[in-house]
C-alpha cells in the first residue's frame, strides 16, 4: 500500500486540469438550458490564465491571512482528491487518511477562507464567511451520516476500502441503505458546492451570495488559486459521491489500459452527475437563507434513515 | 542518588509549597515575588513532567508503592501519594500546562504590578498546582478530599481575585456553592465504596464493585457522576463554568480550564474503571449521552458568547462532552465484552483530553495577552490585533485550528479517533440501541463544524480587519516570557498533532491497568508513519503525511504563477467600500453579526430577544440615534436553576421563624432535643 510516485503525479494532473473543465462543462450546460449560447467550456481554463497574469491588488488591511488563505484553499483540495479514489480504485495517498480525512482537509481550507472574507474588513466578506460557516455546519453531520453507512458496511473508512467491497459480488448499489445515503450526499453536495438552491455561483455583487462574497476582495493570482481551488473541491466531491456509490469500472491496478478505461467510466459518471446538478439548478430557485438549514436538515434526516435501513433491510 | 520518578515528584510537591510559601513571605516584594512564585512554580512543573514522563516511558504498568510526604499529625489520616499510570498522566497534563503557565505568567502578573498583590496571586496559584498534583496523585481517599477542598478554596480565591468587580465576586460565589455540591456528592460517594472496602487505601479500593450490592453500586455512580460532573463542566451542572473562568485573572483561566476541571475526568475515570469496574449498560450510555448533550450544547451557547473568555469557557463544556463522549464509549463496550474497542475509545478520550487540556490553555493565555493589551474582554471592541499582536495572533491562530479539529493539529487525531471508536462500535451489538453510536459521531461532526464556526468568528473579529476601538488600535506585543508560554503549548499542539503514534506508546501502562489492553502497537502502521484504528483495514490516518503532501505540492501553485504570471506586480489599495468615501470599523461584521444567522437556525433553543429603539425626525430610515438590544435566554439559568434558588430562599424563610432571636425560645430548643434524644436512646 506504499504511495506510488507516479500514480500520486498521475492523479495531481488529473485534479488540476480536469477541475476548471467540469464547472465550464456545467455553465455550458445551464446555459444552453436557459436558452443561451453559453461560454465554451474551456473558458474556465482561460480565465484562470487571465486572473494569473493580472496585478494584485491587496486590502490595505489586511494581514497575511488573505494572503496564505488562497494557497491554503488550492493544497488542500489537492490534497483531499489525492486520498480519493478517482481512476484506480486504491487513492494513490489513500493510506494518509479515508473519508474523515478528506472531510477535515476540505474543513482546513474552509476555514481559512473563512478568515480570508473577514480579513480585508468589509462587510461582504463578513457576510460570506459567516453564512459559508453555519451552511458548513450544518451540512458537515448530514455527510457524516452517509459516510457512517457506507463506512459501516464495508467496515472501513478508508476510501479504497470501500470501494473494493463494494466491488465484490453480492453487492446492490441501489438498495435502500445507499440510497437514502446517496441522497443526504447529494443534497451535500450542493451545499458544498454552492450550487442553487443553495448559493448562486453566478451572481455577483448580490446580497444573497456566499462564496462570491468572501472571494470579492480578491484578485489576480490569489482569485486564480480560490477559483481554481473551489473547482478542484467540486472535483473530489463529485468523485467521490460518484465512486463511492458507483464503484463501477475503477482501475483495480494500475496498467496503461485499465487506467484508460477507468478514465472513461470516471467521465461517464463526472457528466451523468453533473447533468443531475444542472437539472437541479435549471429547475429550482435560490432558497432564502433561513430555508436552508429545512433542506440540510432533510439530507440529516436522509442520512439517519440510510443508517436505520442498514439492519432493517438485510 | 536514584533518579526515580518519585523523587521528581516529591521535589515538585515540595516545591509548590515552596513558591505558596514564599510568595506570602514576600507580600510586600512585588517584583521579588512574581520571579520566585512563578519561576519555582515552572521549576516544579519540570520535576513533576519528568516523574511522568520517567514512569510512563519505563512502561511498568504496576504503581509506585505509596510513600508518606510526611508523617501526618492526625490519625487516620496519611500523607502519602504514588504514582500509577492514570495518575502519571494526569501528572503529565497538569505539569506541562503548569509549566507554560509558570513561565506566561512571570509577563503576565507584572500588569498587576502597583494595583492588586502578586505574591498573594502567586501563593495562591501555587496552593492551586499543589493542590491539583496532590489530588491526581493521592494515594487514599483522605489526602484526595483534602486535595479537592483545597483546589476548591485555592481556585475560589483566584477566581475573586478582581474582587472589585460585582460580577467578579457573584461568579465566585456561584463557583464555591457548587463546588460544595460536588464536594457532598464525592464524600457521600467514597464513603459508599468505604463501607464496601473498609480501608481507605486506593490500592485496596480496586474493583471494590464485585463487592457491593447493584444498588449501592448505581448510587456511587450517580453520585460519582454528578459530584464529578460538576467540576467537569458537564451540562446541565456546568452553569458556573462559563461564569467563573472569564472573571479570573487569564493564567488562571487557562489553568482552571485546561486543568482543574480534568480533575473531574480523572475522578470519573479513577472511579469507574478502577474502584466501581464491570460497568451495566446504562452507564456507558449515560455518560455518552451527557457528553454528546454538553458537547453540542456547550458550542451552541459558546457561538452566542462575544465576550472572548466566556467564549472560551462554553468551549471547555464542548470539550468535556467529546471526552465524555470517549470515555461513554469505552463503558459500553467494556459493558458487551470489547476490549479491544473500549482501549480505542479510552484512549480516544484521555488523548482528547491532553490535546484540550494543551489548546485551551494556549487559548486562555492568548486571551489573556489581547485582555493585556487592550484591557477589554469584548469582541466587539477588538480588531486588526493581527499586526499589532504578530506573535499572539498566530499562537492563537494554531490553537483556533487545533480545537476545530481541523488536520494536522492535535484537536482532529483525537477526534478522529472518537469517530472511529463510535464507528466501529455500530457493529458491537445487534440492538436498536446501537443507532446511538452513529448519531453520536454525528453530533460530534456539528460540533465540530461549529466549533470551527465559532472560531473563524473568535479569530476573525479578534486579530483581522480594522480595529473597532482606540485601545484595540494601540495594542501592544505580549511581553517574551508570555510568548514563551504560549509558544510551548504551540508546539504541544503541533507535536501531538503530527505524532500521534509516538504519543500513544504513552497511553499503554494506562489501558492496560484500566482494560487489560495495550493498543499502541496495532494502531501504528507504516513504521509509525501512519495512526490505524486497530487495523489497517478499517482506516488509517497520517497528518505528518498529509501535512509533508501539502509541502511537496507546494511547488505547483509555484510554478503555475511562474509560468503565468511572471512580472505581475502586488499593490495594495483601500478595501472595496461601494461608493462610500471610507470604509469604517463600523461598517465591518461585528461577532453577533456573524453568529446571526446560527441564533436563528437555532432560535428554539435560543429563543433570542431583540429590540430596536429608533428616534426620528422625518423617516425611519434616517434614524437620529439607534439603540439596538439583544440577547439569548440562558435555558438552564431560567428553567432549573431559578426555580431551585427561588425554593431554597422561600424553605429558608421559613426556617427563619424557628430563629427569632428569643433566647428562651432557643433553651426550649435545646431542651426538646435533649428530651428526644434520650427517648431514642431508650429505645
Amino acid at each position: 500500500m506504499n504511495p506510488d510516485p507516479l500514480a500520486v503525479l498521475a492523479q495531481t494532473v488529473l485534479l488540476i486540469v480536469l477541475a476548471p473543465l467540469l464547472s465550464g462543462l456545467i455553465k455550458n450546460w445551464k446555459a444552453k438550458l436557459q436558452n443561451r449560447r453559453g461560454a465554451r467550456i474551456w473558458q474556465p481554463y482561460l480565465d484562470f490564465v487571465k486572473y494569473l497574469r493580472k496585478d494584485m491588488v491587496i486590502s490595505e488591511h489586511a494581514s497575511w491571512i488573505f494572503r496564505v488563505a488562497p494557497w491554503v484553499i488550492f493544497l488542500t483540495a489537492l490534497v483531499a482528491g489525492l486520498m480519493v479514489p478517482l481512476v484506480t480504485a486504491q487513492a494513490p495517498l489513500g493510506l494518509f487518511g479515508g473519508a474523515l480525512a478528506v472531510v477535515g482537509v476540505l474543513a482546513l481550507g474552509r476555514f481559512f477562507m473563512a478568515l480570508g472574507g473577514l480579513d480585508p474588513a468589509t462587510t461582504f466578506g463578513g457576510m460570506g464567511s459567516s453564512r459559508e460557516m453555519t451552511i458548513a455546519a450544518l451540512a458537515e453531520p448530514a455527510m457524516m451520516l452517509a459516510i457512517f453507512t457506507v463506512a459501516t458496511m464495508a467496515g472501513s473508512t478508508n476510501l479504497g476500502q470501500i470501494v473494493l467491497a463494494e466491488q465484490e459480488p453480492g453487492w446492490k448499489f441501489l438498495d435502500a441503505p445507499h440510497a437514502l445515503a446517496f441522497a443526504a450526499m447529494f443534497i451535500v453536495l450542493l451545499a458544498e458546492t454552492g450550487r442553487i438552491p443553495v448559493d448562486n455561483p453566478s451572481t455577483h455583487l448580490e446580497l444573497t451570495m456566499i462564496h462570491e462574497a468572501m472571494a470579492l476582495e480578491y484578485s489576480g493570482r490569489s482569485l486564480a488559486f480560490v477559483e481554481w481551488g473551489a473547482a478542484i473541491k467540486q472535483l473530489v466531491l463529485m468523485a467521490l459521491l460518484a465512486n463511492l456509490f458507483f464503484p463501477l469500472g475503477l482501475a483495480p491496478g494500475v496498467t496503461l489500459a485499465s487506467f484508460g478505461a477507468g478514465l472513461a467510466f470516471l467521465a461517464a459518471k463526472l457528466l451523468v452527475l453533473a447533468g443531475a446538478v444542472v437539472l437541479v439548478e435549471f429547475t429550482n430557485s435560490k432558497l432564502r437563507l433561513f430555508r436552508v438549514p429545512d433542506l440540510l436538515s432533510a439530507a440529516f434526516m436522509l442520512g439517519t434513515l440510510a443508517l436505520v435501513s442498514t439492519f432493517l433491510f438485510r | 542518588m536514584n533518579f526515580s520518578p518519585e523523587v521528581f515528584l516529591s521535589l515538585s510537591l515540595w516545591g509548590y509549597a515552596l513558591g505558596a510559601g514564599g510568595g506570602l513571605l514576600l507580600l510586600r516584594r512585588e517584583r521579588l515575588g512574581n520571579l520566585l512564585c512563578f519561576g519555582v512554580a515552572a521549576f516544579s512543573a519540570l520535576n513533576g513532567l519528568l516523574a511522568a514522563l520517567l514512569f510512563l516511558a519505563g512502561g511498568a504498568g504496576a504503581a509506585t508503592p505509596g510513600f508518606e510526604l510526611f508523617p501526618a499529625p492526625l490519625p487516620y489520616v496519611h500523607i502519602s501519594v504514588r504514582l500509577d499510570p492514570l495518575s502519571a498522566f494526569f501528572l503529565l497534563l497538569v505539569s506541562l500546562l503548569t509549566l507554560a503557565i509558570g513561565i506566561y505568567s512571570l509577563g503576565y502578573a507584572r500588569g498587576y504590578f502597583g494595583r492588586k498583590n502578586v505574591g498573594v496571586l502567586g501563593a495562591l496559584f501555587n496552593a492551586l498546582v499543589l493542590a491539583t498534583t496532590l489530588l491526581v496523585t493521592a494515594d487514599n481517599i483522605w489526602l484526595f478530599l483534602i486535595g479537592w477542598e483545597l483546589m476548591a478554596l485555592a481556585a475560589y480565591c483566584l477566581v475573586s481575585f478582581e474582587h472589585e468587580k460585582a460580577e467578579t465576586r457573584q461568579a465566585g460565589v456561584l463557583f464555591f456553592i457548587m463546588s460544595h455540591i460536588d464536594a457532598v456528592c464525592i464524600i457521600i460517594g467514597f464513603l459508599l465504596l468505604y463501607q464496601a472496602a473498609g480501608d481507605y487505601g486506593f490500592g485496596s479500593l480496586h474493583a471494590i464493585g464485585a463487592r457491593m450490592t447493584p444498588g449501592r453500586r448505581d448510587s456511587a455512580f450517580l453520585l460519582f457522576l454528578v459530584g464529578f460532573g460538576i467540576k467537569a463542566g458537564v451540562v446541565p451542572l456546568h452553569i458556573w463554568l462559563p461564569a467563573a473562568h472569564p472573571v479570573a485573572p487569564s493564567n488562571v483561566s487557562a489553568f482552571m480550564s485546561g486543568v482543574v476541571i480534568k480533575t473531574g475526568i480523572y475522578g470519573l475515570a479513577r472511579v469507574t474503571f478502577d474502584f466501581l469496574g464491570a460497568p451495566p449498560l446504562w452507564w456507558g450510555v449515560t455518560v455518552l449521552t451527557v457528553g454528546t448533550i454538553s458537547a453540542v450544547l456547550g458550542v451552541l451557547y459558546a457561538l452566542m458568547e462575544h465576550d472572548l473568555k466566556r467564549l472560551l469557557a462554553y468551549h471547555s463544556i464542548e470539550n468535556i462532552g467529546i471526552i465524555l463522549m470517549g470515555l461513554g464509549a469505552a463503558l459500553i463496550f467494556l459493558h458487551t465484552g470489547h476490549p479491544l474497542l473500549a482501549t480505542l475509545a479510552l484512549v480516544a478520550g484521555l488523548y482528547h483530553t491532553i490535546n484540550h487540556a494543551v489548546f485551551k490553555g494556549l487559548l486562555f493565555l492568548g486571551a489573556g495577552a489581547v485582555l493585556h493589551a487592550t484591557h477589554t474582554r469584548n469582541m466587539e471592541e477588538m480588531g486588526g490585533l493581527i499586526s499589532r499582536m504578530p506573535q499572539t495572533a498566530l499562537f492563537f491562530l494554531i490553537g483556533a485550528v487545533a480545537i476545530s479539529a481541523l488536520p494536522p493539529l492535535n484537536g482532529f487525531v483525537s477526534e478522529w479517533l472518537t469517530y472511529q471508536a463510535l464507528l466501529q462500535g455500530f457493529g458491537t451489538t445487534d440492538s436498536l440501541m446501537r443507532l446511538i453510536f452513529p448519531l453520536s459521531g454525528a453530533m460530534l461532526a456539528l460540533t465540530s463544524a461549529l466549533a470551527a464556526a465559532c472560531f473563524v468568528k473568535a479569530f476573525g473579529i479578534t486579530f483581522l480587519a480594522q480595529p473597532r476601538s482606540e485601545r484595540a488600535a494601540q495594542a501592544h506585543e505580549a511581553a517574551p516570557t508570555m510568548l514563551v508560554g504560549m509558544g510551548l503549548l504551540a508546539g504541544a499542539c503541533i507535536a501531538l498533532g503530527l505524532f500521534p503514534v509516538l504519543f500513544v506508546r504513552l497511553l499503554d501502562p494506562l489501558t492496560q491497568q484500566l482494560t487489560g489492553q495495550q493498543v499502541s502497537g496495532q494502531l501504528s502502521a507504516a513504521h509509525g508513519l501512519v495512526l490505524t484504528s486497530l487495523t489497517e483495514r478499517s482506516g488509517t490516518v497520517s497528518t505528518l503525511g498529509l501535512s509533508l503532501l501539502g509541502l511537496c505540492l507546494l511547488p505547483i501553485p509555484f510554478a503555475l504563477s511562474w509560468v503565468f504570471g511572471r512580472g505581475t506586480r502586488v499593490r495594495v489599495g483601500p478595501t472595496w467600500d461601494c461608493g462610500q468615501r471610507t470604509l469604517t470599523p463600523r461598517m465591518e461584521y461585528t461577532a453577533t453579526g456573524f453568529s446571526k444567522s446560527i441564533r436563528m437556525v437555532f432560535k428554539a433553543l435560543f429563543r433570542p430577544h431583540r429590540e430596536v429603539q429608533r428616534e426620528y425626525d422625518f423617516s425611519p430610515y434616517f434614524a437620529k440615534t439607534l439603540r439596538f438590544d439583544s440577547h439569548v435566554e440562558e435555558v438552564f439559568e431560567q428553567q432549573i436553576y431559578r426555580p431551585v434558588r427561588v425554593m431554597i430562599l422561600r424553605a429558608s424563610r421559613r426556617v427563619r421563624a424557628l430563629q427569632a432571636g428569643s433566647i428562651h425560645a432557643y433553651l426550649l430548643y435545646i431542651f426538646g432535643t435533649l428530651v428526644l434524644l434520650l427517648l431514642l436512646l431508650a429505645t
